[in-house]
């Protein structure tokens, strides 16, 4: 039967299929971090239950960790004692952990593929539910709850059924200034979101073939905001060259012999999948949101649609803002560059490049977060923290920070923030707070501008 | 796992779509490392005005509406996979939620916590909604055995699915770890056959 790369990996990690119920998942590498997992510890510790398989297990801290001094104590109680948690469990149960201040320490989904942790056509979970990221190795991988954090723990299995098969094929070629970001937001305004719930979705075209191993990443993160349990590209040639070399990705001869199987994970030509969509490349411009969720989603040039669903009143209330209004020319005190989205180093490059020279708006607080240590290092290695400084940005220390707002770095009840996240939640960037998703290059061009500001007026 | 067979019990109407995991339980309450006490943050910042009073038109605090069915709008429980939404359902007293739309991870998570959620079709859910909201004591039963919502007093009833795996585990108390557990064996096997490909 022809297959569909989801097939080939889900399949060749099926233990157990249960008659009339799920199938038992083995699990190749299981990430967790301070937030989702203390109580599925504790569940084993109360049901006296090992750990199976501690060398399949990463750990990282990094949801609820301070981006600001990050060598002294964590001065939040409730978050230094979750953080000492997380090291008690690891050390009691020989679990390697890259904590707050260790060289490999990072977001778990920017430290996990840029380790060589993720590697092509693993079965990967975390319990966050952007873990659908590393689906841009050709993995699947995807969030789980914190009871199934315990199951995993229990048995390096998760009971899944499986998803049905999705694939949104954009062929053509992008417009100049309109990033991976702008891609995904405008698949899932297109698409909604709750398109994908109950599906696996594969990208599939030309465009996801030519984009960088970051850029598929930043596509693969926001398949669960259409509701997808988790996003996959097809490994090729970008893929093997991103995860060679890597600190623990297979080397020498066993590099070699895991490509060549890696290689045949592809999709069947005339594998059948459930649902299929397909877009045009030039029709993607850079976007932004308006709204409360990932779905209510426009071009930076366009305008708030006029026709309202049920839930967009509340939503346009939320934000402050009208049916047909343009929202160019919208003064933006606030702008966050980082998250699992966006904080890698080509994130920070395409921003800078844009900066350079310029300097941030009186009125704009500009936030810079990398996606990990490592993103750091490269962000001086290339200087490009000195045209952050001077432009007046603020860089701090990495984490998940402003995305979730779990630490200190929060917006303003009432303050738009462009942000390069992925949840436009109410109250996901702090109480009150209004958020609009975008790229890393609108979020700079608007940190110059002042205001929402469409920058590829100016690019040619 | 507490065990679920049948409910009959009245509801709580909650009319909004696109529910995410953000509102059922705001990220700065996920810094607890135990799972008790989720249910007085739960819809934090709908429920409460910034000083802590409870805010007047929101429908948990509306002294009109009681009981342990949450009916709500489209697509329930998107957003971040965090359990800590399932806690704060359950302890708040919750044992059902209904809606024509679950976000997967939440229904995994909310099935995992012995909360049962009820998926039905819009057309029921619109139903439900008007019965409720015109006559607050309305009672709804819920059987899992047969698969039923009903609305009591009108007897309009629909049929609703259910992994047949999930409901044993749900009628009997069961749990996926102790059935994982169980499994161990073929789950070396599984390892054992991979380490020679």
């Amino acid at each position: 039967m022809k297959k569909t790369l989801f097939d080939k990996i889900w399949d060749s990690h099926v233990v157990e299929s249960i008659p009339n119920g799920p199938d038992i998942l083995y699990i190749d590498k299981h990430l967790i971090h301070e937030v989702t997992s203390p109580q599925a510890f504790n569940e084993l510790k109360e049901r006296n239950i090992p750990v199976f398989r501690s060398e399949r297990i990463v750990a990282t801290a990094d949801h609820n960790t301070p981006t600001e001094n990050q060598h002294l104590p964590v001065k939040d109680l409730l978050s230094r004692n979750q953080l000492r948690e997380l090291s008690q469990n690891c050390e009691d149960n020989n679990i390697t952990l890259y904590g707050l201040g260790h060289p490999y320490n990072g977001i778990v989904h920017v430290m996990a593929p840029e380790l060589g942790i993720t590697q092509p056509g693993m079965t990967i979970v975390c319990g966050d539910s952007h873990t659908s990221t590393h689906g841009a190795f050709g993995t699947i991988a995807f969030g789980i709850g914190t009871s199934q954090v315990a199951q995993v723990f229990a048995s390096q299995c998760v009971l899944v059924e499986k998803p049905k098969k999705l694939r949104v094929n954009v062929n053509g070629k992008l417009r100049k200034g309109v990033l991976p970001k702008d891609v995904i937001l405008y698949l899932i305004s297109k698409l909604g979101t709750n398109s994908g719930t109950g599906y696996f979705c594969e990208y599939a075209g030309n465009v996801f073939e030519e984009m960088s191993m970051e850029g598929r990443m930043t596509v693969c993160n926001m398949s669960i905001e259409m509701g997808a349990r988790g996003g996959l590209i097809a490994p090729d040639a970008t893929t093997f060259e991103y995860v060679k070399g890597r600190e623990f990705a297979p080397k020498g001869e066993q590099f070699e012999k895991m490509k060549s199987y890696w290689e045949t994970l592809k999709t069947d030509e005339d594998a059948e999948f459930d649902k299929e969509f397909s877009f045009d490349a030039e029709d993607i411009e850079p976007m932004i949101t308006y709204g409360t969720n990932p779905g209510m989603g426009i071009k930076i040039s366009g305008a708030i649609p006029v026709e309202a669903g049920k839930s967009d009143t509340k939503a346009l209330k939320y934000m402050g803002f009208k049916p047909g209004e343009s929202l160019l020319e919208k003064p933006i005190n606030y702008i966050f560059i980082g998250s699992c989205t966006n904080s890698r180093i080509e994130d920070f490059r395409m921003a800078a490049s844009y900066i350079k020279g310029k300097r941030k708006a009186d009125n704009v607080n500009a936030l810079i977060v990398p996606g990990s240590r490592q993103v750091a290092e490269q962000i001086k290695a290339e200087g490009l923290h000195t045209v952050f400084e001077e432009a007046g940005f603020v860089l701090r220390q990495p984490g998940c920070s402003a995305c979730l707002a779990m630490n200190d770095d929060k917006i303003p009840e009432g303050e738009y923030c462009v942000s390069t996240s992925n949840r436009n939640f109410e109250g996901r960037q702090g109480q009150g707070s209004r958020t609009i998703l975008a790229s890393p290059l609108t979020a700079a061009a608007t940190a110059i501008a002042g205001k929402l500001f469409n920058y590829t007026e100016s690019l040619n | 796992m507490e065990k679920f067979i049948k409910l009959t019990d009245t509801a709580i109407p909650l009319e909004i779509e696109n529910i995410d995991t953000d509102q059922i339980i705001p990220a700065r309450f996920l810094k607890a490392t135990d799972r008790a006490g989720f249910g007085e943050n739960l819809f934090r910042d709908w429920r409460f005005d910034k000083e802590g009073n409870p805010t007047k038109d929101f429908s948990l605090n509306d002294a009109a509406y009681s009981g342990s069915i949450l009916v709500a709008g489209d697509n329930f429980g998107c957003g971040s996979s965090r359990e800590h939404a399932a806690w704060a359902l359950k302890a708040y007293g919750f044992k059902v939620v209904v809606s024509s739309y679950f976000a997967d991870i939440f229904k995994g998570n909310a099935l995992n916590n012995g909360l049962l959620p009820v998926q039905v079709s819009p057309e029921f859910l619109s139903t439900l909604f008007s019965a409720v909201t015109e006559n607050p004591s309305e009672e709804i039963n819920v059987d899992l055995e047969d698969q039923k919502i009903e609305i009591k007093s009108s007897k309009v009833s629909e049929h609703f699915d259910i992994d047949f795996y999930k409901k044993t585990c749900l009628i009997n108390g069961f749990d996926d770890i102790d059935f994982l557990v169980s499994k161990l064996d073929a789950i070396k096997k599984y390892e054992e056959k991979q380490l020679q490909l």
